[in-house]
């Protein structure tokens, strides 16, 4: 009876699969943040200065700030529909440890939401007159920093998600846990533009990367099982 | 509140006692859903729980599974804690919910290829058989918001073909089903039981299962 049990490294790649299936079919999810970051990086421009050079200061923060705001934005979708269906039963269900799978539902949620942001914050960036030498400080710490606001993210969706109203608890419970990647990220490209060695700073937001792998799907794993019971 | 026990024929069958519970008690919302609450599950059986709406019988499932902790008392996993065993009875129960678990943007096929993905290795040939086998030949690659409500509970019960968990735990089964369904289901409740696994339902459905024992709340 259990000798075709499954691995969890296959449930893993099955839920990821899943995940990545239905972003694809419902394809607003994933369409609605994307251009939400593209109008709030835009609009930055437009309400303060065309200026280039006021630009090129601010560059960085409003790319930073316009994909939290896009990441918080896409969260919702992470657990509501599982909830809603009794796929999210299942899930808990599975013999499989939790945190697998909650790490792979994370990783297809910044595969379709966080992962465009950062291929075309360059773009923006260019829209924004950042100097040529932040280029590369941009993306890597856009690279690391939005997995961690996923990551961390699902917490929060997690803890909520049995919520009738959700209303701005959401941003309460996240935010204060995203601030810290939003310095470590505008401080590496604005210290990089200062002549620090970029090394540094992206050494912070890998280790806040690998702290939030590690510790965050623990965490939505146990909110999870609060919110089911 | 008071269960039926029933473990005289459990010598002579020699079935091994799968599920038992002891002392149950559950309050919610500063209401008492059941206390003093006993019964065991053995191996070829059908359980069902009867009650009024609210007595408790979701909550009651819901606390076997594992998926409510809201309660005191004893469950044992044929004789053993069953938070000390936590994978072996998961990889033994199949649970169906009053939400089936059926995601509506995709179709049925690729469902049951995750749900039971879970649990086993799953080939597509098996999924498709069971589908048809529920009668919903021509509707595998339909989306399942196009699906009526008996459908996808239909795509939800076609896991009880694929999985050959031993323990099902099912809320309700029947409440959507047409009358060919309910025909169904009950034979593959029996179907279960005669190959020596457990059921474990709520309906207010009569069911008309040899094995059936009966355990009111409220």
């Amino acid at each position: 009876m259990t000798t075709n049990r499954t691995t969890t490294a296959s449930a893993f790649r099955a839920t990821l699969k899943r995940d990545l299936l239905i972003a694809y079919k419902r394809k607003n999810d994933i369409v609605n943040p994307f251009m939400f970051f593209l109008i709030v990086a835009t609009l930055f421009p437009i309400g303060i200065s065309p200026d280039p050079e006021r630009l090129a200061t601010i560059a960085a923060g409003v790319l930073w700030i316009s994909t939290l705001l896009a990441a918080m934005l896409s969260m919702d979708n992470l657990y509501r529909a599982d909830f809603e269906d009794g796929s999210l039963e299942q899930l808990l269900l599975s013999p499989h440890p939790l945190y697998f799978m909650v790490l792979a539902k994370n990783i297809a949620h910044w595969l379709v939401s966080g992962l465009p942001v950062v291929l075309a914050s360059p773009l923006i960036a260019y829209m924004l007159n950042l100097p040529a030498d932040a280029y590369l400080a941009l993306f890597l710490s856009l690279l690391l920093g939005t997995p961690v606001l996923s990551l961390l993210g699902s917490i929060g969706v997690a803890l909520t998600v049995g919520l009738g109203s959700r209303g701005l608890i959401l941003a309460v419970i996240t935010l204060p846990m995203s601030v810290p990647v939003l310095i470590a990220g505008t401080m590496a490209v604005q210290q990089t533009l200062n002549g620090a060695p970029l090394l540094a700073y992206l050494a912070v937001l890998a280790a806040m990367l690998l702290a939030s792998i590690s510790l965050a799907p623990l965490a939505s794993a146990a909110a999870l099982r609060i919110s089911i019971n | 509140m008071s269960a039926i026990p029933n473990g005289n024929s459990d010598a002579a069958s020699n079935k091994a006692t799968m599920l038992t519970a002891t002392d149950l008690f559950c309050e919610r919302d500063d209401r008492i859903l059941f206390r003093y609450l006993n019964f065991e599950l053995t191996e070829g059986k059908v359980l069902q729980v009867q009650g009024s709406n609210g007595s408790g019988k979701t909550t009651l499932l819901r606390i076997l599974c594992g998926l409510n902790d809201g309660y005191e008392g004893d469950i044992r996993w044929y004789g053993e804690a069953i938070e000390e065993q936590v994978e072996n009875f998961f990889s033994s129960l199949l649970y169906i919910g009053h939400r089936v678990g059926v995601n509506k943007v995709l179709t049925p096929l690729e469902n049951l290829r995750w749900g039971c993905g879970l649990q086993q290795a799953v080939s597509d040939a098996e999924i498709l058989e069971a589908l048809v086998a529920l009668g919903l030949r021509g509707f595998e690659e339909s989306q399942c918001f196009t699906l009526s409500a008996g459908q996808q509970q239909r795509v939800s019960l076609a896991r009880l073909l694929i999985n050959p968990a031993k323990l099902w735990i099912l809320d309700e089964p029947f409440t959507t089903l047409d009358s060919s369904g309910v025909a169904q289901l009950e034979n593959l409740l029996r179907q279960h039981a005669d190959a020596g696994g457990s059921v474990l339902v709520t309906t207010h459905h009569k069911l008309t299962v040899a094995e059936l024992e009966i355990l009111s709340l409220g």
